[in-house]
């Protein structure tokens, strides 16, 4: 067929992901991606149908400016190109590394956010500490109860009423270089093993209390959410014990696992997915014993200069054709059925991305309290200044 | 007579107003405020909550290994730097042929202009497994580990901050009258304790300088012990972000930057000391 009738047929799942790993090496062009995909049209017609909420939400003025805040490798850009292209509002991405990062911006005041990203175990704390809004749903009409798994939902709510609503859901794990590391490895107990013998100076751990402390707590036989004063104790003594014996305490793993300096950190979903896809030896494992199950939300700050800007990239974002690219981008798992549906199978069908119910029996969300526990994060600040 | 010196007493006080009024919002006033908070209580989330104790500063020794890192590190860091500026500024100022000295000044400040962020990152690339450990692989010298040591921090301290070793000695010694060289030669001194007795007494100025400059910045350092100790050599600058982003606890937070600034002063002032001493004269200004 020639290339015209090529180009205007529709794109098949493998075509769009070769396109799509054409434009992130760089070799094509947005424009041609966009063209190619059908993607372009689709953002015309999206715009077009956009337009009735649009012409509501200019009559409350979205003015020229929004800042978001969230983590580090998690959105297409496009997207936030997408959204200034169909609404004249630029977006400026605040980047962060923990919750505890977020938070402490928020409770300083004045942080400029219209929408951010927080994870689940933080929400009751912002609703308790009154940083954020109870979200006005009529206006994110995309959003649609119905299709979300209430197992992702529920954490955005705080006594019947919604304050956040789900982004995606995902693991924590932890990834191995198996060409490195022989020894077969399923739980957290084998991962602090392995840190002090056969990967010793070559195992990274989060430079974040919840998981590091977590998921020793977990290798003990204790709950991921301890906070019991012996349980913390024996979590200690743990950690103090493998220190010497660490790469390095980092969340930003990525580039030490990629360039073989670290053969095994922890890690999350997203992080495990782009790993083993552009290097297939590390391997993302979730512990036999436990660990963390999480979903990031959006939020919109009590303070937010741009509420209703804030609301419009909302619902943007909770547009299915929208939050499918996201999730091409991101690599972790959605939480409506809706963009599921509409995901190429290559994703669907990864057990990193999409782990079997089994395997996710064992692990726990993250409690508030878990957070805000002064003596996790005592202990944390003492395992690091050792 | 009278309304001139008044006249002058005014002049003299406009002209100090502005930077004593920055001085005083921008550091005093910050300072006070820090001093206050050091005294609270720890948020039951976090932060801040007015009341008066004492505990945080008895908690000092819980980061005493941050205290001892960077009351050992700055201080040997600081000497490496001294021990490569001191010949290099030397060169510069006194053996450069001077049509290219602007050149080498310059070649010396250019990597100032690029972020410090961005240049530690290049070191974690040479000193990572894709860098110098896989050339030493090449010829046989297997699974070497360079990042992530304490070398790895000393040499990108030492990296950071020999700039600003180099430049203090380099403009004291520049400034250095050959003259006295030449008398030193014509009494019959040979070059060697010329450089003894004439210019390295003369240049120590320069040198405390270069040191306390060096030491005190070094003394709040966080980023190069992150990057290229892997965030297990802790520092006092860690310390404090980890007490303010993460553990979120502002009052011992505080505690801490109070006795980091007051340590800063004593370092100031023992090197303001030394110098006065050798110099033989009260005006020197070290930053």
């Amino acid at each position: 067929m020639s290339r015209k009738e090529k180009d205007n047929s529709l794109i098949t799942p493998e075509r769009f992901m070769d396109e799509f790993m054409r434009l992130k090496r760089g070799s094509v062009s947005r424009r041609h991606f966009l063209g190619i995909t059908g993607l372009g049209l689709a953002a015309t017609v999206m715009g077009g149908a956009m337009r009735p909420f649009g012409s509501m939400a200019m009559a409350e003025d979205l003015g020229k400016q929004m800042s978001i805040a969230t983590w580090p490798n998690y959105h297409d850009p496009a997207t936030f190109e997408a959204f200034t292209a169909a609404t004249g509002v630029a977006v400026e991405v605040n980047v962060f590394g923990s919750n505890e990062e977020m938070l402490a911006k928020l409770q300083a005041g004045a942080s400029g956010w219209d929408l951010f990203v927080p994870t689940n175990y933080t929400i009751s704390t912002y609703v308790q500490l009154g940083l954020i809004d109870e979200l006005d749903l009529t206006k994110v009409p995309n959003f649609s109860a119905a299709t979300e798994n209430p197992r992702f939902t529920s954490e955005g709510k705080v006594d019947g009423k919604t304050f956040a609503l789900p982004k995606n859901w995902g693991t924590t794990g932890f990834a191995v270089n198996t060409d490195k590391i022989k020894k077969p490895m399923a739980s957290w107990k084998d991962f602090f093993e392995v840190a002090m013998t056969e990967a010793d100076g070559r195992a990274m751990v989060h430079d974040y209390q919840l998981t590091t402390i977590g998921n020793a707590l977990v290798s003990l036989g204790y709950s991921f959410n301890s906070i019991k004063p012996e349980e913390l104790a024996k979590a200690e003594e743990l950690l103090l014990k493998v220190k010497p014996h660490l790469f390095a305490i980092n969340s930003d793993y990525q580039p030490a696992m990629r360039a073989g300096d670290a053969w095994l950190t922890m890690c999350w979903t997203n992080d495990g997915a782009q790993l083993n896809r552009d290097v297939p030896d590390i391997a993302y494992i979730l512990g036999k014993d436990g660990g963390e199950i999480w979903t990031d939300y959006y939020a919109i700050p009590k303070d937010a200069p741009n509420k209703a800007a804030g609301y419009a990239l909302l619902n943007f974002l909770m547009d299915p054709a929208v939050a499918v690219k996201e999730h091409i981008a991101n690599g972790a798992p959605a939480t409506d059925s809706r963009v599921i549906d509409l995901l190429p199978k290559e994703i669907t069908s990864n057990k990193i991305v999409y782990p079997d119910e089994a395997a996710l029996t064992p692990l726990e969300f993250g409690a508030a309290v878990t957070l805000t526990d002064p003596g996790r994060a005592e202990l944390m600040a003492r395992f690091k200044s050792a | 007579m009278a309304s001139l010196d008044t006249r002058k007493k005014l002049v003299t006080a406009a002209l100090i107003a502005p930077a004593a009024l920055w001085l005083f919002f921008f550091l005093v006033l910050p300072f006070i405020a820090m001093v206050g908070f050091s005294f609270g209580e720890r948020g039951a989330a976090g932060g801040y909550q007015p009341g008066f104790t004492l505990e945080h500063y008895a908690n000092l020794g819980a980061r005493s290994m941050a205290y001892v890192n960077t009351l050992t590190l700055a201080p040997i860091g600081s000497l490496l730097c001294l021990l490569i500026a001191y010949p290099a500024a030397y060169y510069l100022a006194v053996k450069s042929n001077p049509n290219h000295r602007l050149l080498l000044v310059s070649l010396v400040i250019i990597p100032f202009w690029t972020s410090l962020l961005v240049r530690t990152y290049a070191w974690m690339y040479i000193l990572g497994s894709r860098g110098i450990p896989n050339l030493l692989d090449m010829i046989g010298i297997e699974n070497v580990r360079m990042l992530n040591t304490p070398g790895a921090v000393l040499l990108g301290i030492v990296y950071g901050y020999l700039p600003l070793m180099i430049m203090p000695i380099y403009v004291s010694l520049e400034k250095l009258d050959r003259r006295l060289l030449e008398a030193s030669a014509d009494l019959g001194a040979r070059p060697i304790s010329t450089f003894f007795s004439v210019t390295l007494p003369l240049s120590l100025p320069g040198v405390m300088t270069g040191v306390a400059l060096v030491t005190i910045l070094l003394l709040g350092e966080y980023l190069i012990p992150q990057l290229l100790g892997g965030g297990k050599v802790f520092f006092l600058g860690n310390a404090l972000v980890d007490l303010f982003l993460q553990s979120r606890n502002w009052p011992f937070g505080s505690a801490i930057a109070v006795t980091l600034v007051l340590i800063v002063v004593i370092v100031l002032m023992i090197a303001m000391r030394i110098a006065w001493r050798v110099s033989g004269t009260r005006q020197v200004d070290l930053v």
